[in-house]
């Protein structure tokens, strides 16, 4: 039968969290703190943390592209690598033989080349769905990983190929890396991070969006209600490409390098740990578990060499304990607080 | 016999699984505007016969023609297209979306409107207004914010026909719409079905196995064993064909009175 | 032309190991449908258990062949570990879908490369000792050829007569097959599924620690053998098809022998094109040569 993946046959909360006005003030609600606070971090926190938040923000745009695949189409892919790096190797080949560094030109570019590889992998690959879905996009990823590892002539293999900070909207980066990083590159993310995320929920929200759904819950339904079924989930894996190419992009200036390690698989299933970290099942979820990854991993890394140990560790207590993530215990403690107050009053 | 077309034709329809001839050169046939019950006994081809006529299995060999076109090698998006609609023998519906939603994607997908990104759903409210009309036709406006996967198993039965009906088809199969559900709650079902989709104009084919709700609302019934037609006509024609009653009902006294009974009712 | 018979015996010797890997990896696949994205780390595991051994008795001044004998240490202590882990954290898994099993043997994959590097350091850990102690062979005119890389082909072949015969000839075997085909009904059989699972995946286990033990005296043990081998091990079973033994056999000897083939060709797309293969076979007979749908 046609379950979705990690289908939990549990009992569902009955009434479904929609988007009607109710639930669009208490988004705004919390919006608008955390709106606050983005908008003023540079000045607040020291600039190694502001750092560490753009790296967040970036890998948050790669995490809502992934999960348009996995949250709403039922699709887990382990070969977002492969479109996170050709994001940031677009950056450095623009780099090297375009000569071109303007972060705009830099974006538009790996949206195409990341639009063209997801065409590709995805119409090879949305034909299957579960595990041969998974190890199809896995071997297709590899194949791109291993060019850029042997040509090295070409992509400097595992010394990988620079990319220098860029110019925005036309103003050149200036001297001070630290300070263009931490400050305009920041905002430029952060004015990146609104539109995508944006973007994306007009997508989720549309009736396009819902057609995903659809196929994700029951792929004979959906077709059977008239939904082209394998052309749907091609449009959402190219979609979901581009973001994260986009992502990989917006990486590549802020790590300065773009190598083989972000084409790896391991990458791709630090993707998914990010995305089920925060909760798969919700919107902002891969957003929140993209960004508590991030500072996870950051720390992990500065704590100790073995930081693999930890983070796998968490991983597994993740899936043993918490499978729905952040999100989903967040939801489910607001619904026992509202249980338990309703109960009182 | 009747002087227009059929709206559906099957002809010398074929298919087999391995050794088994689910559907053994059947020609099926049904009228604009018929409550037609489609019946046998398990294995006889029925829901083989709808499959394959919506478009989930392609035929071995044979035709199908749909309001006067040959519709055999349609993908099912394009039956549907042409207003061939099904519900399912087990439920399927969307189980992690509210009831209303499962009905507005039936309505966003005919209208073609599920090629659209950027829009909002939520805004587009001619199709909510009328997914909301469906859910009350059917008496499940209150189940309108709940998950599908959360509701009654006659709700669950009813959603899948409001489903199927929201399409706006021409002709609409119905695979054991009261399968499972309590045969107090079966009647309800069959009320709310059959006044609401006549009064759409619909064409509707029901399989069924409860007898009684087979001679109650069908104007037509065809009967099938072992992948081939064995009888077609009417309640009182079917009722009086031995061989029918044999192969269905078995010619105990018991089971004769019991269809009397029903016919009665 | 003496060249010949050397690339052969290299292709062979690749797939003699990546046999026992893919093979157990396959094995668990098909008895329990869990896809143990740490299968890898296990080949690993042998690979260091057995060249740490080897490095203490060659320190106490053991002679040659007790440290051939030593040679099974690390595939033990790999199936060891195999049942902890089953027992522990991948039963909660059964009843639940299958990605979580997935993300649970990434999280896995993670724990083991580190705790490899905790226990044994980054530096790569050799065995070479009963490599040479084997000393060469002649081969085509005038040629040489390692002794010892005959002695991995010959446990390679020996390892599939034996698997085949284990579960094709012997009563647990028949019970495996059942379960691998249709576990509730096995269940119902009377047979216990549980005891199955923590067999097979020991016996999984056990051939990948094999695998990492009789390839080290070769080449080294070194961090981040277990994610590579893991791949190509995948690529083996996606040509072969998960589940299926002869399939891992089939697809070890044609990955071993493209490998070969482009090594001495086009080195730089040798990768690529296993991949490639993989990605083919994928698409064109997508349960593998051999598997089941």
């Amino acid at each position: 039968m046609n379950t979705p993946p990690f289908a939990v046959p549990s009992t569902p909360l009955p009434v479904a969290p929609s988007a009607d006005v109710h639930s669009t003030r208490k988004i705004l609600a919390w919006i608008v703190p955390v709106a606050i606070f983005l908008l003023a971090a540079p000045y607040v926190i020291d600039p190694f943390q502001t750092l560490t938040l753009t790296y967040g923000l970036v890998a948050a745009i790669g995490a809502l592209g992934f999960n348009l695949l996995l949250g709403y189409t039922g699709l887990l892919s382990f070969g977002h690598s492969a479109f996170f790096g050709t994001g940031a190797y677009t950056v450095a080949f623009m780099v090297k033989y375009l000569k071109v560094l303007s972060m705009e030109l830099f974006l538009a570019g790996s949206a195409l080349t990341s639009a063209l590889l997801s065409v590709l992998f995805g119409f090879v690959c949305v034909r299957y769905t579960r595990i041969f879905f998974g190890i199809l996009t896995l071997a297709l990823s590899q194949v791109l990983w291993s060019l850029a590892f042997k040509f090295f002539w070409v992509t400097g293999g595992t010394d990988g190929l620079r990319a220098p900070t860029p110019t925005l909207l036309g103003m050149p980066p200036g001297n001070d890396k630290m300070d263009f990083l931490a400050y305009r590159y920041y905002y430029y993310v952060l004015g990146a991070f609104a539109i995508c995320t944006w973007l994306m929920w007009l997508i989720v929200n549309s009736p396009f969006g819902k057609a995903l759904q659809a196929i994700r819950d029951n792929e004979t339904r959906a077709e059977f209600i008239g939904i082209r079924i394998r052309r749907y989930r091609l449009i959402a894996f190219v979609i979901s490409g581009v973001f994260t190419g986009i992502a990989g992009a917006l990486w590549a200036p802020l790590n300065g390098l773009a190598s083989p390690d972000i084409l790896v698989w391991t990458f791709s299933g630090e993707i998914v740990f990010m995305t089920v970290l925060g909760g798969f099942r919700t919107f902002v979820g891969p957003i929140i578990g993209a960004i508590v990854f991030t500072y996870l991993k950051t720390y992990a890394i500065g704590f100790t060499v073995y930081w693999q140990l930890l983070l796998g560790t968490v991983l597994v207590v993740l899936v043993l304990v918490l499978p729905t993530g952040i999100m989903g215990a967040f939801e489910t403690l607001a619904a026992k607080w509202r249980h338990s107050r309703s109960k009182v009053a | 016999m009747t002087t227009m077309q059929p709206l559906l034709a099957t002809q010398k329809l074929c298919k087999s699984f391995g050794d088994n001839r689910a559907v053994n050169a059947v020609d099926f046939r049904v009228n604009a505007g018929e409550v037609l019950a489609l019946i046998g006994s398990n294995g006889a081809g029925k829901t083989s016969l709808v499959n394959l006529v919506s478009g989930l299995y392609r035929p071995d060999s044979g035709r199908i023609l749909f309001d006067g076109r040959d519709v055999t090698d349609q993908t099912p998006f394009d039956r549907i297209k042409d207003g061939i609609a099904r519900s399912f023998q087990i439920v399927n519906l969307f189980d992690q979306l509210t009831c209303a939603e499962n009905t507005a994607l039936a309505i966003f997908s005919r209208d073609g409107k599920t090629r659209r990104l950027t829009n909002l759903a939520s805004r587009d409210h001619a199709v909510w207004d009328e997914a909301h009309d469906v859910l009350r036709r059917f008496n499940l406006d209150h189940t309108a914010a709940m998950r599908a996967g959360a509701i009654s198993h006659g709700e669950r039965k009813l959603l899948d026909v409001a489903v199927a009906y929201a399409l706006r088809p021409k002709l609409l199969f119905l695979d054991e719409p009261t399968s499972g559900v309590s045969t107090r709650e079966k009647a309800p079902i069959m009320d709310i079905v059959s006044s609401i989709v006549r009064a759409g104009g619909i064409t509707i084919v029901i399989i069924e196995h409860d007898m009684d709700i087979v001679f109650r609302y069908s104007e037509r019934i065809v009967v099938m064993h072992q992948g081939t037609i064995l009888a077609d006509g009417s309640p009182d024609e079917i009722r009086a064909n031995d061989a029918v009653t044999t192969t269905l009902i078995g010619t105990h006294p018991g089971g004769e009175s019991a269809v009397a009974g029903a016919a009665n009712a | 032309m003496s060249v010949l018979p050397i690339h052969v015996l290299n292709a062979l010797l690749y797939s003699s190991v990546l046999f026992l890997i893919a093979g157990g990896l396959s094995l668990i696949y098909g008895v329990m449908r869990i896809l143990n994205l740490a299968h890898g780390n296990l080949y690993a595991l042998g690979a260091f258990v057995t060249a740490w051994a080897i490095g203490i008795a060659l320190g106490a001044g053991a002679p040659s062949w007790v440290l051939f004998l030593l040679l099974p240490l690390g595939a033990i202590v790999a199936a060891a570990v195999g049942a902890i882990i089953e027992g522990t954290l991948l039963r909660p898994f059964y009843k639940r879908p299958e990605e979580y099993q997935l993300l649970m043997t990434f999280g896995l994959l993670m724990i083991l490369e580190d705790l490899i590097r905790l226990v044994w350091g980054p530096s790569p850990l050799t065995a070479t000792a009963v490599y040479s102690a084997f000393g060469s062979i002649p081969i085509g005119d005038g040629g040489r050829y390692p002794a010892y890389n005959v002695v991995i082909i010959g446990v390679g072949a020996l390892a599939a007569v034996f698997l085949w015969a284990f579960i094709y000839r012997t009563r647990f075997g028949v019970f495996l097959r059942a379960t691998s085909q249709d576990k509730r009904m096995a269940s119902a059989l009377g047979v216990n599924v549980n005891w199955i699972y923590i067999q097979a995946f020991t016996l999984g286990c056990f051939m990948a620690g094999l695998g990492g033990a009789i390839v080290v005296p070769s080449q080294s043990a070194v961090l981040g053998m277990g994610v590579d081998a893991l791949v190509l091990a995948f690529i083996v079973v996606v040509i072969g098809g998960l589940g299926s033994l002869e399939g891992a056999l089939v697809g070890a000897l044609i990955v071993g022998v493209v490998r070969e083939v482009f090594i001495s060709l086009f080195p730089e797309v040798e990768l690529a094109v296993l991949y490639l293969i993989a990605a083919f076979v994928l698409l064109v007979r997508p349960a593998g040569l051999f598997g089941r749908a």
